[in-house]
């Protein structure tokens, strides 16, 4: 049978992210799409650890570790020193979790989209600082407990919901951004390869189910992307040249299909969970009118 | 030269079986050569072999690439066990 | 020129390929007149706006990475906005220069000099100069380079120079030769810059039972070390531009010296005007320049204070709870090998003047010895 995305592996076995991590499958296609002519820039995250510790390494591109805040930055400098080399052909990208994108890398990341380099950030979207256990971040959605929102008698889960940085990012009209999750594959080496093609800066937001963090069975990762795409909680879209498009799914799900498989949102009561499935829906329409503007 | 915080060694030396409580074992007889499982590994822990010793009934898979579980580096997570279609993959209990 | 032109002439001719910086007074016209060189195709460099300090810092560093000479600026609060930056520049052993136009840290805002900014970051793993002359300023980039691109050392350089009366007054500078310093500097050539054959990781992390602490050490021996080469580098500098750059400290009239003072940077100039008027009224009085901070000149402040009857730290920076940092290192280096009795001087803070009579004041408090002073030139409360 035909491989349904390419067979090269840029990612080593032997590296340490926990059983069944999302954002290993995230690191996975992305290189696959990305090739060996790539540099990585890489901030304090789950995948500061993953690689190995020293003298390993299991990423078959160079890989500058950065401080936290400083992905947007490194590779602002990484693409400008190869270009004056002439090496205009190696693809530069950031790979960063949800804090070091939305939190505290949201400025230098801003502002590498702003003054146009040709790069790709990928942001790998765990909804909460996971290499610290759990702590909430920007990007952690209304209703998930984390170790920094934890349920108590006085005060319990988080009350504010998700930035979406890839959002933020059309506002800044970037040439290319989407969204994207380890649970279509193909759909995601699709969108690095029309990023790779695009001159310019690229951003995608790619949802990596998390087991410890989301607290799920480390088999249901997959699973559990699908369905935060197919109940719409984590709609996946294109902004590619000013227009803007957006996924139907046509197997649909309810929103207690992706709830209940996790932990963190184990607490909830059935008002506040009418709370999520009103603000799912709000959205889902908001990025309908978004599509047919 | 200077002492270089910078690292070049493989990790696919290192033994990672020790993690697993559970591990997949392939039914060959009902797996058709799909390569999902490939797909999903986080691990990159499955290989695709051409091995004429692992048998299907059906003819036809015999002679493509089939999933072959690398032990060594399988954490045991099971998304190879969700994700088959065929129902092909069993997570096992590993002996204590 | 200016300090600052003369510190953009030095970069330019250091043929830097990438200049990220981000402004902040009284750095920022080293910055407008890069964009201008660019601008005009003087200078063929990449120039990054960024966004911030931070950002400059970790840009320089990524595209040094990939085996680019790299350069940018900053003062003051840009610069400890760098700091944890800084630390990653030199761990990961990247001959990045950087300048440094010293300015004052707020609450209360003061745009002035003082040398407080680039203290704080002694302890980052670069290379520290101190200039007194706009000469200097533009020398200092081009050994910089040449210092830090050695591939014993690979640590970065920061240069030093004070606001305003460096950066933005204007002293006769000699441009040096372009073809003499493409020689002198050549390309740079990196081994351990990113190799996209040879893939790897740069800065993984290391366990407790890991080389952590090795590489560390070998930081700090490579900069102990680094001070023969140093004084080596600057020789070949001076007598292949016929230039007049001091050791790693200027001894001024120290030869038959009773007392002398401790200085750095461009203070040290009125320092000077008032010890030759002392001496014209007989007083045997001299002065050490520390024209390099890191790595520390130790062995040449010894030897120039043997047989001091006193000895001032002129200190333009501040340490609170404890003395200034310049004193307790002086001390460190002398420890039970000469005994000379010490006092420290705190001055010029947030840019106030450094006066002829605040160096007389001191030279009189050294001589008689009895009340110590610490404050020169400060009011009551």
């Amino acid at each position: 049978m035909p491989l349904t995305i390419p067979r090269e592996e840029y990612m080593e076995q032997g590296h340490t992210a926990c059983a069944g991590c999302g954002a290993a499958l995230s690191m996975r296609y992305m290189l696959k799409a990305a090739g060996p002519k790539t540099a990585l820039a890489i901030p304090a995250c789950c995948w500061s650890v993953v690689p190995g510790e020293f003298p390993a390494t299991n990423l078959k591109v160079p890989l500058l570790y950065t401080p936290f805040a400083a992905a947007g930055a490194a590779i602002s400098g990484l693409r400008e020193g190869l270009d004056a080399q002439g090496k205009e052909d190696y693809n530069v990208f950031a790979f960063a979790g949800d804090g070091g994108t939305a939190d505290i890398g949201l400025q230098g990341l801003s502002a590498a989209m702003e003054r146009g380099h040709n790069v790709i950030y990928i942001m790998y979207d765990n909804e909460a600082y996971m290499n610290t256990g759990i702590q909430r971040s920007g990007s952690t959605p209304y209703g998930a407990w984390t170790t920094t929102t934890p349920v108590g008698m006085k005060r319990d889960f988080k009350k504010q919901n998700k930035k979406f940085v890839a959002d933020l990012m059309i506002a800044q009209n970037v040439p290319y951004v989407a969204t994207a999750t380890i649970g279509y594959p193909e759909d995601l080496e699709r969108k690095i390869s029309i990023a790779k093609s695009i001159k310019g800066p690229k951003f995608i937001q790619i949802l990596s189910p998390c087991p410890p963090g989301w607290y799920h069975n480390s088999a249901d990762t997959v699973k559990i992307s699908r369905l935060a795409v197919e109940s719409k909680v984590f709609p996946l879209y294109e902004f590619k040249n000013g227009k803007f498009s957006l996924f139907k799914p046509s197997k649909t799900a309810r929103l207690t299909d992706y709830l209940s498989l996790q932990g963190r949102f184990a607490h909830l009561k059935e008002d506040e969970i009418k709370v999520i499935e009103e603000s799912v829906n709000e959205r889902w329409s908001y990025l309908l009118k978004k599509e047919q503007s | 030269m200077p002492f270089l915080p910078i690292t070049y060694a493989s990790t696919s030396t290192k033994i990672l079986s020790s993690w697993r409580t559970s591990k997949p074992v392939i039914d060959y007889t009902k797996c058709t050569r799909c390569a999902i499982c490939w797909k999903f590994c986080p691990d990159v822990a499955i290989d695709l072999v051409v091995d004429s010793s692992l048998k299907s009934p059906n003819e036809k898979f015999s002679s493509l690439e089939a999933p072959s579980i690398d032990y060594d580096h399988c954490k045991g997570c099971g998304i190879c066990e969700t994700e088959c279609p065929f129902g092909a993959i069993e997570m096992v209990r590993e002996e204590e | 020129m200016t300090g600052n032109e003369a510190v953009a002439a030095g970069v330019k001719l250091s043929n830097v390929k990438v200049i990220a910086a981000y402004p902040i007074t009284p750095q920022t016209t080293i910055v407008e007149k890069l964009a201008e060189m660019v601008a005009n195709g003087e200078l063929n460099s990449k120039f990054i706006e960024v966004e911030s300090e931070h950002s400059a810092m970790s840009a320089v560093t990524a595209s040094e990475m990939t085996g680019v000479r790299s350069f940018t600026a900053s003062s003051s609060h840009g610069l400890l906005y760098m700091h944890e930056a800084l630390h990653w520049a030199a761990g990961m052993r990247l001959p990045l220069v950087m300048t440094v136009v010293n300015r004052a840290i707020g609450p209360p805002w003061s745009i002035w000099g003082e040398h407080t900014d680039s203290f704080n970051q002694k302890d980052t793993g670069w290379l520290q100069m101190y200039c007194e002359t706009n000469q200097e300023a533009m020398d200092s980039i081009l050994l910089g380079y040449k210092i830090a691109e050695n591939n014993k050392l690979l640590l970065p350089v920061m240069n030093m120079l004070d606001a305003f009366t460096l950066s933005h007054t204007s002293e006769p500078v000699e441009v040096r030769s372009h073809s003499t310093a493409a020689d002198y500097l050549g390309e740079l050539e990196l081994e351990s810059k990113m190799d996209f054959n040879n893939p790897a990781g740069y800065g993984s992390i290391v366990p407790p039972d890991g080389p952590f602490m090795e590489m560390k050490k070998d930081m700090r021996d490579s900069m102990y070390n680094a001070t023969n080469a140093i004084k080596k580098e600057i020789t070949t500098f001076n007598d292949l531009f016929n230039a007049e750059l001091p050791g790693l400290t200027e001894n001024f009239m120290m030869e038959d010296a009773d007392y002398a003072l401790i200085t750095l940077g461009a203070i040290s100039s009125t320092a000077k005007y008032t010890i030759r008027k002392l001496r014209e009224r007989g007083q045997k009085v001299g002065l050490i320049r520390l024209y390099f901070y890191r790595p520390f000149p130790g062995e040449e402040i010894v030897k120039a204070v043997k047989g001091l009857k006193g000895l001032g730290v002129v200190e333009r920076n501040l340490s609170f709870g404890q003395r200034g940092p310049t004193f307790e290192d002086v001390a460190t280096a002398i420890y039970g090998r000469v005994d000379v009795p010490m006092r420290n001087y705190v001055v010029g803070l947030g840019g106030r003047d450094v006066r002829v009579k605040d160096y007389e004041l001191m030279f009189e408090n050294l001589v008689e010895g009895n009340n110590e002073i610490e404050w020169v030139n400060v009011g009551a409360k």
